[in-house]
């Protein structure tokens, strides 16, 4: 197959799996405790390194730019400008990037060794449906905490970057608090919150994906799994280009 | 309920009109490959096979590694689907079946993996009880039916074991074990006793002729192990006065042993006949695998 053609194919196998997943969600039988298994996987494992995340990534931020803004006396302004840089881009990104290098990885790697173990197969033998047993409480999970550990990489990304203003910058907190507050707006808010929906779905379907096509033993996992955290984070990327052009028409984000 | 085999083995010739409607439907063959075709990448991994098992039958597959035997398996689970022909289970056409469909087929299929496939995270219990949990069913009866499946495989012991914790020869038995709950009436081997020490792998093959010969259990068998062919081929299994399952081999009694062969090569069956019928061949490439040399 040619590259092209390949990448097409995928693409719908991708679309095919993921709106699979989606549509058992609504339909019997559900499994639960796998679910409930798979939200504290991704939401409380990777808790920590969001929170990390979020801190240092707003304490740089500020960090860097709080020299600029005085040199245009606008040091008032630090907070806002974290925190919109936050909550409307870094947020959400990195959150679904650290989360595609943890989950994506472990999905795909878990799901393929199954396959070459031939567990999927023996799933299928006894009457289960991998997609509903396997990719849809993966999937769910996604969709459901990425949002959630994006509000606390925001959360703690503009305390991260609180104290560094008033630690090394010497600003008065309230000056910092306020800033935020005049700089975030409702859709702002909304929007980041609504990208890391479609990020949860496109890390979950991709890293499913690649660990169901597995082939080729353990070899096999091992390329999986590296195909898994790349696509899914680079799909993040392209696609929060085009999901904050959409938002910023929708909602009327990003004016001038 | 068929009669058993044994009732068979005492009165050879009174089965006819005893069991007169019954036959009707043991014409039907369990399994049936019409012309299948299918094709891996330009390979083609299949090339027009057919053949059939017939009820209470076991079929032993010989044949190399990448022969194709697998894939003939996982297509009768309809884990996979050929490019050409026809498959039927008991009489049904599943080639064209969806997912959805495959599942109430599969319901009375037991499936032996080559590795076991025992799901790792969950034990020995909960591997053998898998079926029964799908189907809600509860847990007290689940209990009975695992111990009673357990005890045929001789692992009781190991009830609350992970499978990591398993040898072998144990991960084999429990994936027996496994695809033998709910009792289904076709049961696929492939390459049970592959890897196995010699009384290990004569374990399995006991338990594959106590299925044959007391359960009625239509199967196939996959292996390239002759003397895996040898066992099931020249003894049966009966019940003694005591109620023991002992075994015989093939003596003055009537032949009685339901089992036939087959052989695959670059995806063609090369040999389809009794055990016997297979030692008298003059083919050259079928006395290199049966010699070894
Ligand atoms: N999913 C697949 N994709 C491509 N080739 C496959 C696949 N599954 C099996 N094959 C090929 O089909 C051939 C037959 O495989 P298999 O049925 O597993 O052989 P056997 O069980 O007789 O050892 C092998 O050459 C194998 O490489
Ligand atoms: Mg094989």
């Amino acid at each position: 197959m040619n590259p092209l053609k390949k990448f097409l194919f995928e693409l719908q196998e991708i679309s095919i799996l993921s709106f699979g997943a989606l549509m058992a969600l609504f339909t019997k039988p559900r499994y639960i405790p796998e679910t409930i298994k798979q939200m504290d996987l991704v939401g409380v494992g990777s808790l920590p390194i969001v929170i990390l995340t979020g801190f240092f990534t707003g304490g740089v931020l500020v960090l860097q730019t709080f020299p600029t803004l005085s040199y245009y006396s606008a040091q008032g302004q630090a907070g806002e400008a974290v925190a919109t840089a936050l909550v409307r881009e870094l947020g959400p990104v990195l959150c679904a990037l650290m989360v595609s290098g943890r989950i994506g990885s472990a999905i795909s790697a878990e799901l393929g060794s199954m396959v070459v173990s031939q567990q999927i197969d023996a799933m299928r033998a006894l009457g289960t449906d991998p997609v509903r047993k396997l990719v849809a409480p993966r999937i769910f999970a996604l969709i459901l905490l990425l949002p959630l550990l994006t509000v606390a990489a925001d959360v703690f990304g503009i305390i991260g970057g609180g104290v560094i203003a008033s630690n090394i910058y010497n600003q008065d907190t309230n000056v910092f608090i306020t800033s935020v507050r005049n700089g975030i707006e409702t859709q702002d808010i909304l929007g980041g919150i609504i990208k890391p929906v479609f990020f949860g779905l496109i890390i979950g379907g991709v890293s499913c994906y690649r660990g169901l096509s597995t082939r080729g033993g353990t070899v096999g996992v091992g390329l999986s799994t590296t195909s898994a955290v790349v696509q899914g984070s680079i799909a993040v990327i392209i696609f929060d280009f085009f999901l904050s052009k959409a938002l910023q028409t929708i909602l009327d984000l990003g004016r001038l | 309920m068929q009669a058993s085999p044994q009732d068979f083995a005492e009165n050879p010739d009174q089965q006819d009109f005893l069991q007169p409607i019954d036959r009707t439907d043991r014409m039907i063959p369990a399994i049936e490959f019409r012309d299948v075709e299918l094709s891996f990448d330009d390979k083609k991994i299949l090339d027009g096979v057919s053949f059939e098992v017939r009820k209470g039958e076991t079929k032993i597959i010989l044949g190399r590694s990448g022969g194709g035997k697998s894939t003939i398996i996982r297509m009768i689970l309809g884990l996979l689907k050929p490019d050409a022909g026809q498959i039927l289970v008991d009489g049904e056409d599943i080639t064209a079946y969806t997912e959805k469909e495959m599942m109430g087929v599969r319901q009375h299929i037991g499936m032996v993996f080559q590795e076991g496939a025992l799901f790792d995270s969950l034990s020995v219990y909960e591997n053998v009880a898998y079926r029964l949990h799908e189907q809600h069913i509860d847990e007290e009866t689940v209990e009975k039916e695992v111990r009673r499946m357990l005890r045929f495989v001789d692992l009781e012991d190991a009830i609350d074991k992970m499978p990591i914790e398993l040898s072998g020869g144990m991960r084999r038995r429990v994936g027996i074990a496994r695809a033998l709950v709910g009792d289904p009436t076709i049961v696929m081997f492939d390459e049970p006793t592959a890897g196995l020490d010699p009384p290990t792998a004569r374990t399995i093959c006991e338990l594959a002729i106590k299925l044959r010969d007391l359960e009625d259990v239509s199967s196939i068998f996959v292996t390239h192990e002759m003397n895996n062919l040898d066992y099931l081929s020249s003894e049966y299994a009966t019940v003694d006065d005591d109620g023991n399952v002992i075994f015989e081999e093939e003596g003055e009694k009537i032949c009685m042993i339901n089992t036939r062969v087959m052989m695959l090569r670059d995806g063609k069956i090369i040999f389809s006949g009794s055990d016997e019928e297979l030692r008298r061949t003059e083919d050259p490439y079928i006395l290199r695998f049966i010699r070894g040399k």
